[in-house]
């Protein structure tokens, strides 16, 4: 394990983390808030130690391999989130600094799972933070960092690929560094537009940007207490539209920029991923009919919600907690699909789950014809066997951690369907779950146990799993040779 | 610039290697899932998995912005036919590696009209030419000449008794009046562009630039000269060995080729029916001394194997062979085996690789002073290269003591109709002129690069 150019990509993350707290900082100068000196003292500290690791750990050699990858990307995000606290707690706004990780996690993994009671008591510096989080998370530091410094070392494809979302990830364009650009160009460029939008529909400047923030890394942190309820169809339906975009690959908004929308429009996991919307929209809507008055409310709420759940976005429009249980149940469904691979959603993946079906279908033809050959094809190509073995351990190495957490939140005896959303809501980064911890209660309540598990879960969904469980392999470090 | 390259073997790996650090944005295609797996795990390079005859595959690699399109895949008419499909498509330029020696200049020169292509390289003409030209000069490593073949840069290793041993450049100079320039010098994997005060030290590695006539009475007054080898033997009957043998017997040099497969004989000496072809296994060195191995002026071993290679001419090396030379592909292999003595090492695919840096570096700058000659040396650690001269005030001139060149630059030659000039501090130079620029660690795109910023 090469250390030194772990610890010095570290310290290269929180430099950025450093600056990264300047927007809030402006944020709390405008609004005149004393949240200021909680920021600049975090950044303080996060430039210092950041400062700290590059100089101690000068790179030696920069080889990056895979392992190296992973337990950076992992690393960083924990470290991130340790120093992204901070300001939450020195401000004394969350006191308890388990809460205010858990917070800041919440954030950074575009999960949007709260512990605040009273978001409308908090400052607007630390709101705006607590959202900006949310953007960073959604593509990534460590893309961010590839896109802006020259190529700090060989085989950076390892750390792209630990913090990309998603089974195969591929480049749009030769340089990794370009990619790195091009998919930060096109966040900013979505990013920008909902905003105006927004605007436009009468929201204030504020509130647009932490909306649009949370919407464009599907995290799901609001500024009032019933989330995006108050606000005009307009607005619901422009949050609704953006959420689902920002479930797309990001490659397909490469590829029609590129005047290849041809080739974009051919991509299966879009057309699936749109299917599993319209049929859900649709199911919800009949099985709602006589919950609101007309048909028009009833189609905003139901595509609110499972553009929201879906891409694991966790704002909401009503308290679906009061649904029917069929309605309720497929939207615990979406929390495990997710969005894209490559989006900024969290989830199990659509592109994994056509691959586990295809897979499967497979495996019942193989065993009706033993003899048969039959190869995957996703995409219009053959997918690698090793492709596939992946995809099915993943699954069960999710489910086999799922399960393991959810008998350990379950040590805080609340009912199983609280106990049981509340994991799936943070594994799989969505924010609400059912029951206590729906849309319109908070996660305060948990203990202090439990909200350490539950960070954990949202970190290892968010990095899907593997960097996650690596970087804590005593293997990883115990020997220095490898 | 976008450069497509289809198929990811032992050459493919070095080129695509070499001209990713020369910046350039690359697409590779191999059939092979691992392959592309392992090429785009090391490098910073999109990999295509599939058939380079497939146009949705050279689609996918964006073969319509492609300024080149190099094919190295497995066989000649593949790539003869996949460049084409590359150069319909849309790819600027293609260059295709032919290596049948049935595809003689004649056919050449016909196919590359008819499918377009820019360039066809190859590597084992290439490497048998490399090693020809050591065979003429036996006292040097490495030969590389520059246009119109007005200077030459020789790269040899200074031996243990060497009469150079201690002596300063200035002191070189003094004693020896000669115009050569000695240009870089390699020592302990570090490379020196060496000032006036700098101690030569017997184990170095230097490089000379000059005209031939002076090198060669450089060396006759060191006693370093050997003479034009007459009798060469060659282990391996390889492509590399045949169109080495066709130099070799049209210069009026004896061959001696060992082949152990018989078939592979009887072939060889269809083709080559001056040399003698001896079907036996090769390392065995009672059958190497019997066949008069002490007796030879010089001993190639071009087998398949790299180590096979490495060894049998340790061997040789003891025998008291003036001349040993050793193919050796596998890096690592190579600087092993020349800790281990063997000087001269030949490396076909890294021939290519200095082929193709040179057409695309070429391809780059077609604005500025162009590159004309471009040869990696010491070991890579260096570049000689030939550009010239267009009018550009920066440059044109100016002595050459008032110009501020970067650090580890050297200006080791000037050509100017014909006449060969050693440049010194009150040399101007002129637009036409072929000048040739040595730089280590680093890249020169054009001659402006030479100057500080």
């Amino acid at each position: 394990m090469n250390y030194s150019i772990v610890f010095y990509m570290t310290g290269r993350i929180l430099q950025i983390e450093a600056l990264l707290f300047t927007l809030p900082m402006v944020t709390a100068v405008f609004y005149r808030e004393n949240c200021f000196f909680a920021l600049l003292i975090s950044a303080l500290i996060a430039g210092a130690v950041g400062f700290f690791l590059t100089t101690v750990f000068k790179k030696k050699d920069s080889m990056i391999y895979v392992k190296e990858g992973m337990t950076i990307v992992a690393l960083a995000w924990i470290l991130m989130s340790v120093i992204g606290a901070l300001p939450f707690v020195i401000s004394g706004e969350i006191p308890s600094f388990f809460d205010a990780f858990f917070e800041t996690v919440s954030g950074f993994t575009t999960t949007g799972a709260s512990i605040l009671t009273d978001i409308e008591a908090m400052s607007k510096g630390l709101l705006f933070w607590r959202s900006f989080t949310h953007w960073i998370g959604g593509m990534g530091v460590l893309v961010f960092i590839m896109a802006i410094f020259p190529q700090e070392s060989g085989r950076s494809i390892h750390i792209m690929r630990a913090e990309m979302p998603g089974p195969i990830i591929g480049k749009l364009v030769p340089k990794i560094r370009e990619t790195a650009k091009i998919l930060y160009l096109i966040y900013i460029v979505m990013t920008v537009i909902e905003i105006i939008l927004l605007c436009v529909g009468g929201m204030s400047i504020f509130e647009s940007i932490v909306h649009t923030f949370g919407t464009a890394g599907t995290g799901g942190f609001g500024v009032k207490a019933d989330s995006i309820g108050g606000y005009s169809p307009y607005l619901q339906w422009v949050i609704t539209i953006f959420m689902l975009l920002f479930g797309i690959n990001f490659n397909l908004y490469y590829l029609i920029l590129a005047k290849k929308i041809k080739t974009a429009l051919k991509s299966s996991e879009m057309w699936c991923y749109f299917a599993i919307v319209a049929i859900s929209i649709t199911a919800i809507c009949i099985n709602l009919h006589s919950v609101y008055g007309s048909f028009s409310e009833t189609f905003r709420h139901s595509s609110f919600q499972v553009a929201s759940i879906i891409t694991t976005t966790g704002y909401a429009t009503t308290d679906f907690n009061t649904w029917p249980e069929f309605s309720k149940m497929l939207l615990v469904a979406l929390m495990f699909i997710g969005g894209c691979a490559g989006s900024t959603a969290g989830g199990l993946k659509v592109s994994r789950i056509i691959l586990l079906v295809k897979a499967v279908f497979r495996d019942l033809k193989h065993t009706l014809h033993p003899r048969s050959v039959a190869s995957v094809k996703f995409e219009g190509k053959k997918i690698e066997r090793d492709t596939i073995n992946g995809v099915t351990t993943y699954f069960a190495l999710y489910f086999i951690l799922f399960f393991l957490m959810l008998v350990l939140i379950s040590l805080d005896s609340f009912d199983f369907e609280t106990t049981f959303t509340a994991t799936a809501a943070c594994f799989n980064n969505v924010g609400p779950g059912l029951s206590a911890v729906g849309p319109a209660s908070n996660y305060a309540a948990f203990s202090n146990l439990s909200k350490m598990i539950l960070s954990f879960a949202m970190l290892l969904g968010r990095l899907e799993i593997y960097p996650m469980l690596l970087a804590f392999a005593p293997a990883l470090w115990r020997n220095k040779n490898h | 610039m976008k450069i497509i390259i289809s198929g990811c073997g032992k050459i493919g790996a070095t080129i695509l290697e070499s001209l990713v650090a020369e910046g350039h944005d690359i697409v590779a295609i191999d059939n092979n899932q691992s392959v592309i797996q392992e090429i785009t795990n090391v490098y910073d390079v999109m990999g295509v998995c599939g058939n380079c005859f497939d146009c949705d595959v050279l689609e996918e690699a964006g073969i319509s912005e492609a300024e080149l399109f190099i094919a190295v895949a497995g066989s000649d008419e593949s790539n003869m036919m996949s460049c084409f499909l590359a150069r319909k498509l849309g790819a600027k330029h293609t260059i295709a590696r032919i290596r049948n020696p049935e595809y003689n200049d004649k056919s050449l020169s016909i196919l590359r009209h008819h499918f377009e292509l820019s360039m066809s390289i190859n590597p084992e003409r290439l490497a048998a030419h490399e090693i020809f030209n050591i065979l003429k000069f036996p006292s040097a490593v490495k030969i590389d000449s520059f246009s119109r073949r007005s200077f030459e840069m020789i790269e040899f290793r200074l031996k243990d008794d060497s009469v150079l041993d201690g002596l300063t450049l200035s002191g070189f100079r003094d004693k020896y009046k000669t115009q050569v320039l000695i240009c870089c010098v390699l020592r302990d994997d570090e490379i020196f562009i060496p000032g006036g005060n700098f101690v030569l030290k017997s184990g170095d590695k230097i490089s000379l630039a000059a005209t031939h006539t002076d090198i060669t009475k450089l060396f006759k007054e060191l006693g370093l000269s050997q003479k034009q080898s007459k009798n060469v033997m060659i282990l391996g009957g390889s492509r590399i060995s045949y169109y080495l043998s066709e130099m070799l017997a049209s210069a009026g040099i004896s061959v001696k080729i060992i082949d152990r497969n018989e078939k592979n004989c009887e072939l060889l000496s269809d083709l080559l029916p001056k040399a003698v072809i001896i079907n036996a296994d090769g390392s065995q060195q009672d059958l190497l001394l019997e066949e008069g191995l002490t007796t030879m002026d010089a001993f190639v071993s071009l087998t398949g194997m790299d180590e096979e290679n490495i060894l049998i001419s340790i061997f040789a090396a003891t025998q008291n062979v003036p001349k040993v030379i050793s193919k050796v592909n596998k890096d690592e292999l190579a600087s092993m085996a020349e800790k281990l003595g063997l000087d001269t090492i030949v490396s076909p695919k890294k021939i290519v690789s200095d082929v193709i840096i040179r057409y695309a570096r070429a391809l780059r700058n077609s604005l500025g002073s162009s590159v004309e000659t471009l040869y990696k040396v010491m070991d890579g650690h260096a570049e000689a290269l030939e550009f010239i001269v267009k009018d550009d005030a920066r440059i044109v001139n100016i002595p050459l003591k008032n110009l501020r060149l970067k650090k580890n630059i050297l200006i080791g030659g000037i050509t100017r109709d014909r006449k060969r000039i050693v440049p010194g501090g009150n040399d101007v130079i002129l637009p036409g002129d072929h000048v040739i620029i040595i730089a280590a660690n680093q890249r020169l795109q054009e001659l402006a690069d030479i100057l500080e910023k």
